[in-house]
């Protein structure tokens, strides 16, 4: 691939107008692009990525979870008092079970979508509201307070290892893992063919309805491990946590190059998009813009993301006129 | 061999002087590689039928396009009571007075009968609102006008076919038609609506509308049909009154033609059985399949349209699964129940529609190559790119692919380029049989030149091949055996001496065999 190439690709494009904007920040608040404050941004970023990567997954399949936040507060729920009931369980016992009962949320979905054949936006617009209730009638609408949780529990995500907490750390994990699933493995390429096209994937022995149900379960299982460690590090569990979060979670891969018809989408897209909102989300307080200008701008990027999806996909097709072909 | 049917002719007999309402002279139209029209006349009269005869393929579907203003034609002119018009949107077409009823109708399930018969030119009351009371009256004369007892204000969802069908036909006339086109309006009814919709026909041809009825079927061109013109590659052959034609003329017209294309020469060796089908059924789409197929031999399905070949190669690669039956695969039995399994015992299925079937255009030309192989190449569950890479090279340049780098989307090369993207993609699979469902359908004769010449090495190498096409020249020229469907089932199995054009038109339709 050519440089000229490599530049005009989405991540390339994404990876500079993040850096454009730290650079107009940093004009005018240098401490923000200091290596402490950047690690900082990137650790809160962390959970948008993490989910982010989940989705990806998802809409790479032509469906899409909406259910993400609600799986992760529900987990988070449990978890919290599984801690207030069994305050010497050991983290890794927490981490394996809010990774389970997020998985097994997501199968839910993908079995509905599987086996039912109903349309994921609704499958999971239902759950969606399921899984709060459920965090609702479980925890009695009562918080999880700070001081009712282990030591052990809280301390685990913000432990530092090498200058970068377990929070930041998880994220890189769960970065590299999804790269090496998706790039090379059999269930990696059928995500990508269950939504590129579905008829063809089929064709080609691929079972899609399985695929979509896999897809579902991995993107649970993550916003499970969120769901712990969101409610360890803030600290508290209550029924709305994370509310409206999921919107987050699409923008970043929108915006990161993700289609929303499927079939095309990278991990590093979608790293990208996350990190992309979390800046502004970072920046915007400090350079005193209120948080609603926030929500304009992220819608903003959005639009502007979905447009540049639209002319990528415009550009293909068929070049009939010979100086066309011979001016590429 | 004329059969003795009354001639339909019994009615108003057809003048040859009578002004056509609708004449179409030297109409030419041309899609990149393919001549779908060339230079075609047809006239329609008032109160006459004309039947248009021809294969799959001869351009019927295409002028029909062109009548109702879907299509514009590049030359030619179109004369509506004997003046020059423009047919440029379906709007025109609807003013003009023409109107279709297609294969398939296009109705809504979830609105009501009135408002299916009036989508789109609803009768307008105060303020611009549609006014529903004149809606429905309106509906409601027009379907007893048809001799319907249907209740306009239903959802359509509520009714049969044979009344959706009526709907659909009611929707056509609601325009003030003065002609008719109906594409083969029989396939989906059963021989009881047939004669109702014989009957309708009568009472349009007593209101002086034209008709153009396109079918398949001799039995019905001679019962309704005062006219006939047969098209045969895009060109109109032939045309006539129906009382001066016999069947064997019209079949001779629809497939007689110079022999043009010329087929690899092919000495095949014919090895061991390595498919064995044995009463393949299906509750609603086929019954009865048994057949016997052996390496290197290619076996023809012909038949016309619908009459279940696709339907039951699909069964047998596990898109679907048959109600009974059974399989060998060099003589053990074994169950296929999903397309994985298919492809794991050596049976691939190079589907019609490539592009939308075959095809992912987004996914690179190599991940396309390799999604069905992708358990050779992978080790301890993890793909090997290099080999990945090696595999899908290997089998582009055996077809020859020329391309930029095969890590390219595969939508951005061009559509023969891509088809030999999904030909290699199967090769690749290493099958036993392959299963080509019209190989050449929409290709340009160079390509299919490229595509038999490909078939006929592939048999060489020892595949069985099951080619379904409904190409006369493409299954004469290229099986050493052809199985005809009709209706589902097998009508014939030919081979040698008895594969002609005659003998597979007869098979396929029934002609002789039903029971007149």
């Amino acid at each position: 691939m050519t440089l000229t190439r490599l530049l005009k690709t989405r991540e390339a494009m994404l990876a500079v107008a993040i850096a454009l904007m730290l650079a107009l920040i940093a004009s005018r608040f240098p401490a923000f692009v200091a290596p402490g404050n950047l690690v900082a941004v990137f650790n809160d970023t962390a959970p948008l990525i993490i989910l982010a990567l989940g989705q990806m997954v998802v809409i790479l399949t032509r469906c899409i979870d909406l259910s993400v936040a609600a799986t992760l507060a529900l987990t988070g729920m449990v978890v919290a008092m599984l801690n207030l009931a069994l305050p010497d369980l050991p983290v890794a016992a927490i981490l394996a079970v809010a990774v389970a009962l997020g998985c097994g949320l997501g199968m839910v979905n993908g079995l509905l979508v599987w086996k039912l054949d109903i349309p994921p936006i609704v499958v999971t617009l239902g759950t969606m509201t399921i899984y709060r209730g459920t965090a609702f009638l479980i925890s009695g609408g009562k918080w999880v307070n700070a001081h009712e949780m282990s030591d052990a529990f809280k301390a685990f995500p913000r432990a530092q290892i090498l200058g970068l907490p377990v929070m930041s750390w998880i994220a890189i994990l769960v970065v590299v893992l999804l790269a090496v699933l998706l790039s090379r493995t059999e269930t990696g390429r059928a995500f990508y063919a269950a939504g590129g096209n579905p008829d063809a994937a089929t064709y080609a022995g691929i079972d899609v309805g399985r695929t979509r149900f896999l897809a579902f379960a991995l993107s649970g299982a993550l916003a499970g491990l969120v769901g712990y460690l969101w409610v360890a590090r803030y600290a508290v569990a209550y029924v709305d946590l994370a509310a409206g979060f999921e919107l987050d979670v699409v923008a970043a891969c929108v915006i990161g190059g993700v289609a929303i018809m499927g079939g095309v989408g990278s991990v590093a897209g979608a790293v990208l998009g996350a990190l992309f909102l979390g800046v502004i989300k970072n920046a915007l307080p400090v350079i005193n813009v209120s948080p609603f200008w926030q929500m304009a701008i992220s819608g903003a990027a959005i639009i502007i993301a979905v447009i540049l999806n639209a002319k990528a996909g415009r550009t293909r097709g068929r070049i009939i006129l010979r100086q066309a072909e011979a001016a590429r | 061999m004329r059969q003795e049917i009354p001639p339909a002719a019994a009615g108003p007999s057809p003048l040859p002087h009578d002004a056509p309402i609708l004449a179409l002279r030297g109409i030419t139209k041309t899609f990149p590689g393919v001549r779908a029209l060339s230079d075609v006349a047809l006239e329609l009269y008032p109160g006459q039928v004309t039947a248009l005869i021809g294969e799959n393929g001869a351009g019927k579907s295409t002028l029909v396009k062109i009548l109702t203003g879907i299509y514009q034609p590049d030359g030619g002119e179109i004369l509506l009571d004997g003046a020059p018009a423009r047919l440029d949107s379906p709007q025109a077409a609807a003013a003009a007075g023409i109107t279709a009823i297609h294969q398939e109708t296009v109705l809504f399930d979830d609105l009501t009968v009135a408002e299916n018969i009036f989508l789109g030119h609803a009768p307008r009351g105060r303020f611009g609102l549609i006014d529903t009371r004149a809606m429905r009256a309106r509906a409601a004369r027009l379907l007893q006008g048809l001799g319907a007892e249907i209740d306009p204000g239903t959802p359509l969802r509520d009714l049969g076919i044979a009344s959706k069908h009526l709907v659909a036909i009611a929707r056509a006339l609601s325009i003030e038609a003065r002609v008719v086109i109906m594409d083969e309006p029989t396939a989906a009814l059963s021989h009881k609506e047939i004669e109702e919709l014989y009957t309708l026909i009568e009472r349009l041809k007593a209101q002086g509308k034209a008709i153009l009825f396109i079918s398949h079927k001799f039995d019905e061109i001679f019962r309704i049909a005062d006219r006939y013109t047969v098209f045969r590659d895009g060109q109109m052959v032939g045309a006539g009154l129906i009382a001066e034609a016999s069947e064997a003329d019209l079949v001779r017209q629809m497939v007689g033609r110079d022999v043009s294309q010329i087929f690899p020469s092919r000495t095949p060796r014919i090895g061991a059985p390595v498919l064995q089908v044995e009463g393949y059924a299906h509750p609603t789409e086929f019954a009865d399949i048994s057949f016997t197929l052996r390496a290197g031999e290619i076996l023809g399905f012909y038949g016309l349209v619908g009459a279940g070949r696709s339907e039951f190669c699909q069964a047998l690669f596990g898109m679907t699964r048959p109600a009974a039956g059974s399989l060998r695969i060099d003589g053990q039995p074994v169950a296929i129940r999903s397309p994985a399994d298919a492809v794991a015992h050596g049976i691939v299925y190079v589907p019609e529609d490539r592009g939308r079937q075959g095809a992912i255009g987004a996914m690179p030309i190599f991940q396309n190559v390799t999604l069905p192989s992708l358990a050779r190449i992978s080790r301890n569950g993890f793909l090997r790119l290099a080999e990945e890479f090696r595999l899908a090279r290997d089998y582009c340049e055996r077809l020859d692919l020329r391309a930029a780098s095969l890590d390219t989307p595969l939508g951005t090369l061009s559509g023969g380029n891509q088809q030999k993207v999904v030909i290699a993609k199967w090769l690749a699979t290493r099958p036993r049989v392959i299963i080509l469902d019209e190989p050449t359908k929409g290709i340009d004769i160079g390509s299919k030149a490229a595509v038999h010449e490909f078939m006929a090495e592939l048999a060489a190498q020892g595949l069985a091949v099951i080619m379904v096409s409904s190409e006369i020249p493409e299954i004469l020229g290229m099986s050493d055996r052809v199985i005809v469907m009709r209706e589902g089932r097998i009508a014939a199995e030919l081979s040698g001496g008895d594969l002609t054009p005659e003998t597979l038109v007869r098979h396929a339709a029934g002609i002789g065999e039903t029971g007149q």
